[in-house]
């Protein structure tokens, strides 16, 4: 059971990437469905049997690198935080891929889609069920390639390519401070494996590295690997770019892999990370700013895809900074809940995408709600849920997430608390601004396009629908278990709470205004767009007009891509031209062409007194003179 | 005498020389003798292969001596010997050379096409030089067998290479001999003071810390241009673009490799007091070899050149390792090397397929070719992915022990080698787009036919060990585990022993 849940979307990968062309689109979009569905059938039972039978496991499967007392090998290990991961992973991505089906029909080159899709899966599940530190940083690699390849699915656009790229340069920036997270782990506790490094925590709490306690170093490294996993603030541009990928690639990304990893990291490394307190302090900035950030570009965006990013974005923003402020549990649930509805809300938008023709910008759509009712009611619960209001699933982990800022009592919880609401009230504007542009009003498609628009065929509509019933159920189901009275036992020490940290029992006790204050939030934003979209309509192109500057700003996403392009893009291709042209064209080979050129003419002088080759001559005279040099030597020793 | 219980190391090592002698003994028609010549250095090629996984099988793993070794007397008077014998440090490298041959054989079948005889002579003469270089235990037969790889390689790119040939394998030629002169001269003063040429002899009595340095440099001189190290790496671009695919495989693949191995065999355990003083400055070297090439490799246009300026990248990684002294980066470095062996062999043969069909080598020439060759690209991704050292193909653990040792050194150390992550993934991704998505806009490239089954008989050995290497290190690590352990302790009873005596004498 718990190796089937991580290796059967690994054989559906190769079925349908290796057979694909031999049997057929049909044969191979359907063996990897059928992969993904006997491991959503091992992955979910794995769940319950792990943390709810409190029957934690580690299947180790072979040695991987052992040379000179640095070990490690492939096991999955079953913890109740991965096991969490596992049944929500495999779940979603079942889910994905059979929409996938009725979404991807008309691709031609189906096997491929089908196959990188379940690698996508394959290598997160690897990701999360790691024991050491190297099999992570495996899966967490292998999620990068695995989205190059889906965002550039289309590889003949040139924008999916460059969104392709980028993401995976980007993620590369994160990567390289990973690796020297890991080195540094490996010099200070002597292993990567979790047991033996959590249990070593205590012995190097004063160790030191280039003048700072080595554990806060370490945790930094991690963390500034999560950020680019994560799309954090600074690292995040890769993640609006791509939406370039087919939309069920931007559920699985958003929702159940990749972007998760970064939150699932620090999660995994709490042990650790209760010891850094300056580098929770640095997560709970990083966290709460991409959370308001995210949200403020969100509110502006045109493309259907683009303003769900964000809005993934903003989320991760909260599940970090309630990882640092100590409530990893809130962050994990977080997690949880938000890849039932971000992959209901994406999905939602691909059957929007596929009613409107292909269309994706929020300002061509408009006025049919009636023609896609199922559609229309699951974006609601999304959006629902997303917003946090009462009984939905959002509602219960993103309250506990501002009740534990709230409860930190220190200066950056309290940031983060009050950017954290203000994001709230933003998420419910820019979730309810989406609804009433797509759905409500005057059509603003062309006539074709809206004589076109029907609702998605059955086997997009299940997903949907057992996407939704998640998105309205997993809070009020769940919440007990992951940040209730029953933590405790729930997640049985997989996830660690240093003894000074309070922080679960703690967000139970803030005051009555605090849990209610997001629930106003959200309402207030809804409110807001309606009033800006559905009653006045008018008045959002004034207020961008009157504020221009401003609006352009969040328009062009705070000019991250601009202020990159000119500090890295640009430099470092001038940088590659100068070195190449002037540095080893012009200076180092300039020096022994220029000898050679001088002998040349030197030569050049000679043949006019001998006759013959040149090289010929210039080499007789070299061995000759190696010999004559060593004979003598030989001579005069012997 | 040894575990095959025949000289198996002079069979593997001579048998294509053979090989090479009955070939230029072919007489009759054109046609003939270039058919004949490809199918006796095919299977000449393919049995040395065969003998040489005899080395695979019968090793004995958990010894770090030198095994089934060779000795015959040869200038007893002088103390030189034909003296040959494998360690765990070598013995993979003889398979790398025997495994690559043969794909180099099956890759120039078609694209040669005059004077075939000569060029496979010329390639199985290579492999006996480069097979005999690394099982030499004598220094007089190492250097020998290092010069020798000189001649067939630059016959290679002077004859069969493209139009700039005469002047990438003249500066090929003077390059690396500029670089063994030096090292002759070392050789023989150390011959000199020892009264032999037995390398294991020489390590065991140790060289006066008086004249490490000089002697180390003159080891370092042919050993960083072979490697190549920056700044004299300029002539493996000019040598790369301008040989053909099969010498451009076995350049980047096994002769880059004589320098890295040379350190390891000679420079580390016969001056340790020289390497552990210059450490600083080759990290220096091997940091900007890392950074600056990738660089560079961002501003080509030429599909060869760029790899490669990677390849001096990957190179950097390897010089830095083994001067990290410790155990992880000696194993990393040697595992580098052999993962950069099999990738970068196996991206230029994929440059060589292309250019096969349309005989150009320019980037810009190409684009789209995904949507005519799907099993090529899935084959070129896969040995990018490896180039950028992806977890779970061979390069990644190579340059994950590296950075691992490097931050034991210094934290910038490894920052240096990391960055090479991050612009490796930027230059080969670069090409890979370039080169393989986006639309096909020229005409002649809609027609390309995908893989023919020589070329994928070419790629499947090499698809399977990268991904063998990179999933299941241990095979091959075990190989020289013992070896580099005693390596390490070695070095450090050496350099603890001049620590030691140091202090003695300052206080």
């Amino acid at each position: 059971m718990y190796v089937g849940a991580v290796f059967f979307p690994l054989l559906g990968a190769c079925i349908s990437g290796f057979l694909g062309r031999w049997i057929g689109p049909i044969a191979a979009r359907w063996s990897t469905v059928v992969c993904m569905a006997l491991a959503a059938a091992c992955g979910v039972p794995a769940f319950f049997d792990v943390a709810f039978g409190h029957n934690p496991a580690t299947v180790p499967i072979a040695a991987w690198i052992a040379t000179g007392g640095l070990e490690v090998s492939w096991a999955l290990r079953y913890d109740t935080l991965s096991a969490v991961m596992v049944g929500m992973v495999t779940f979603v991505s079942f889910l994905i891929h059979l929409y996938s089906v009725g979404y991807m029909a008309h691709d031609p080159t189906q096997p491929r889609f089908f196959a990188y899709l379940s690698l996508f899966t394959f290598m997160m599940l690897m990701l999360v069920t790691a024991d050491n530190l190297v099999q992570l940083f495996f899966g967490w690699e292998g999620v990068g390639l695995a989205s190059y390849l889906l965002i550039g699915y289309w590889y003949e656009r040139e924008s999916a390519n460059a969104a392709a790229i980028k993401a995976f340069v980007v993620n590369r920036v994160g990567d390289l401070f990973f690796m020297l997270g890991v080195a540094l782990t490996f010099w200070t506790f002597g292993s990567l494996e979790f047991t033996a490094i959590f249990g070593a925590v205590d012995q190097h709490l004063g160790d030191r590295f280039l003048g700072v306690p080595a554990l806060e170093l370490i945790a930094v490294l991690l963390f500034l690997g999560a950020c680019g996993k994560s799309a954090q603030i600074g690292l995040h541009t890769w993640l609006p770019d791509a939406m370039e990928g087919p939309t069920p690639v931007s559920a699985l990304i958003h929702a159940a892999t990749m972007v998760t990893a970064g939150v699932f990291l620090v999660a995994r490394m709490s042990p650790l990370f209760e010891y850094a307190p300056t580098a929770l302090a640095i997560v709970t900035v990083v966290g709460a700013a991409t959370a308001f950030f995210a949200a403020t570009v969100g509110c502006v965006q045109n493309d259907i895809k683009r303003v769900i990013a964000y809005s993934t974005c903003s989320q991760l923003g909260y599940m970090f900074f309630a990882a640092g402020v100590g409530a990893y549990q809130a962050a994990i649930f977080h997690l949880f809940t938000h890849a039932f509805f971000k992959a209901l809300l994406f999905l939602g938008a691909g059957s929007v995408i596929h009613a409107m023709s292909d269309e994706q910008d929020i300002r061509k759509m408009g006025g049919i709600w009636t023609r896609v009712p199922v559609t229309y009611a699951v974006m609601w619960v999304g959006s629902l849920a997303l917003a946090g209001i009462p009984i939905f699933a959002g509602y219960y982990s993103k309250d506990a997430i501002l009740e534990a800022a709230f409860a930190s009592h220190s200066a950056t919880g309290m940031l983060a608390f009050l950017l954290g609401l203000v994001a709230a009230f933003l998420t419910a504007f820019y979730s309810w601004r989406l609804l009433i542009l797509v759905f409500h009003g005057a059509p603003r498609a062309d006539e074709h396009v809206m004589a076109h628009v029907h609702e998605s065929p059955l086997v997009m509509l299940v997903p949907l629908l057992l996407l939704a019933a998640g998105a309205v159920l997993t809070g009020y189901l769940f919440a007990p278990f992951f940040i209730g009275h029953a933590w405790e036992e729930f997640w049985a020490g997989s996830i660690h709470n240093a003894p000074h940290n309070h922080i679960l029992h703690d967000m139970h006790e803030v005051p009555a205004w605090v849990p209610l204050a997001p629930t106003v939030a959200g309402f207030t934003g809804i409110a807001l767009a309606y009033v800006l979209y559905m009653f006045a309509p008018g008045v959002p192109e004034r207020l961008a007009a009157t504020f221009r500057g401003f609006y352009l700003f969040l328009l062009n996403k705070w000019y991250f891509d601009e202020l990159y392009d000119a500090i890295f893009v640009r430099p470092a291709l001038a940088i590659a031209r100068i070195a190449f042209r002037v540095g080893d064209q012009r200076i180092i080979d300039g020096v022994p062409n220029g000898a050679a050129a001088l002998a040349v003419d030197a030569a050049r002088g000679a043949v006019r007194i001998q006759t013959g080759r040149v090289a010929s001559y210039a080499f007789t005279m070299i061995i000759g003179l190696v010999l004559f040099v060593s004979l003598l030597y030989l001579g005069t020793t012997r | 005498m040894n575990a095959a219980g025949f000289p198996i190391l002079s069979l593997v090592t001579f048998l294509p020389l053979a090989g090479a002698l009955i070939i230029a003994l072919v007489r009759g028609e054109e046609r003939v003798i270039a058919s004949n010549a490809r199918w006796t250095a095919l299977w000449s090629s393919l049995i040395a292969f065969g003998l040489s996984l005899i080395l695979w099988f019968r090793f004995d793993r958990s010894s770090a001596e030198l095994q089934f070794v060779e000795r015959l007397d040869w200038l007893p008077d002088y103390g030189v010997a034909y003296a040959m014998g494998v360690d765990g440090l070598s013995v993979l490298f003889v398979l790398l050379c025997t495994a690559l041959t043969p794909l180099c054989v099956l890759a120039s079948w078609e694209s040669i096409e005059h004077r075939v005889r000569e060029y496979m002579a010329a390639f199985l003469v290579l492999e006996s030089a480069m097979v005999g270089f690394f099982c030499a235990t004598d220094l007089l037969l190492f250097f020998l067998f290092f010069e020798m790889v000189l001649i067939p390689m630059f016959l290679i790119i002077g004859i069969w290479g493209g139009p700039r040939r005469v002047y990438a394998a003249f500066k090929f030629f003077l390059y690396t001999l500029a670089g063994s002169l030096l090292m002759l001269l070392a050789i023989i003063f150390l011959w000199h003071n020892a009264g032999t040429t037995d390398i294991p002899t020489l390590i065991q009595t140790g060289v006066d810390p008086r004249y490490q340095i000089w002697l180390f440099l003159a080891f370092f001189a042919a050993f960083a241009v072979k490697v190549p190290m920056w700044p004299v790496h300029t002539w493996l671009p000019d040598a790369h673009v301008e040989a053909p695919t099969a010498g451009s495989v076995i350049l980047a693949g096994v002769l880059l490799k004589l320098g890295g191995y040379g350190f390891v065999r000679l420079s580390l355990p016969l001056f340790p007091h020289a390497a552990a003083e210059l450490a600083p400055l080759i990290f220096a070297l091997s940091v900007i070899a890392i950074v600056y090439t990738s660089f560079v490799a961002l501003a080509q246009e030429d599909m060869k050149k760029l790899i490669a300026y990677s390849s001096v990248a990957h190179m950097g990684i390897v010089t830095l390792g083994i001067f990290t002294f410790n155990h992880q980066g000696l194993s990393g470095a040697v595992f580098q090397m052999l993962a950069h062996g099999v990738v970068s062999s196996a991206l230029f043969l994929c440059v060589g397929v292309l250019y096969d069909r349309v005989h150009s080598r320019d980037i810009a020439r190409y684009g789209g070719v995904a949507k005519v060759m799907p099993a090529f690209a899935a084959v070129f991704m896969l040995f990018s992915m490896a180039n950028v050292a992806l977890p779970g193909t061979a390069n990644f653990v190579g340059e994950f022990l590296v950075i691992v040792s490097a931050m034991r050194t210094n934290f910038w150390l490894a920052f240096g080698a990391a960055l090479g992550m991050v612009l490796g993934a930027a230059y080969t991704l670069w090409l890979y787009r370039r080169v393989a998505f986006g639309r096909i806009t020229r005409e002649d490239l809609k027609g390309l036919l995908d893989m023919s089954p020589r070329e994928h008989a070419v790629f499947a050995p090499l698809v399977l060990l990268v991904l063998w290497m990179g999933v299941y290190p241990q095979s091959f690590l075990s190989f020289f585990e013992t070896s580099v352990a005693a390596l390490v302790q070695q070095h450090e009873a050496a350099v603890g022993a001049a620590q030691r005596f140091a202090e003695t004498v300052v206080r």
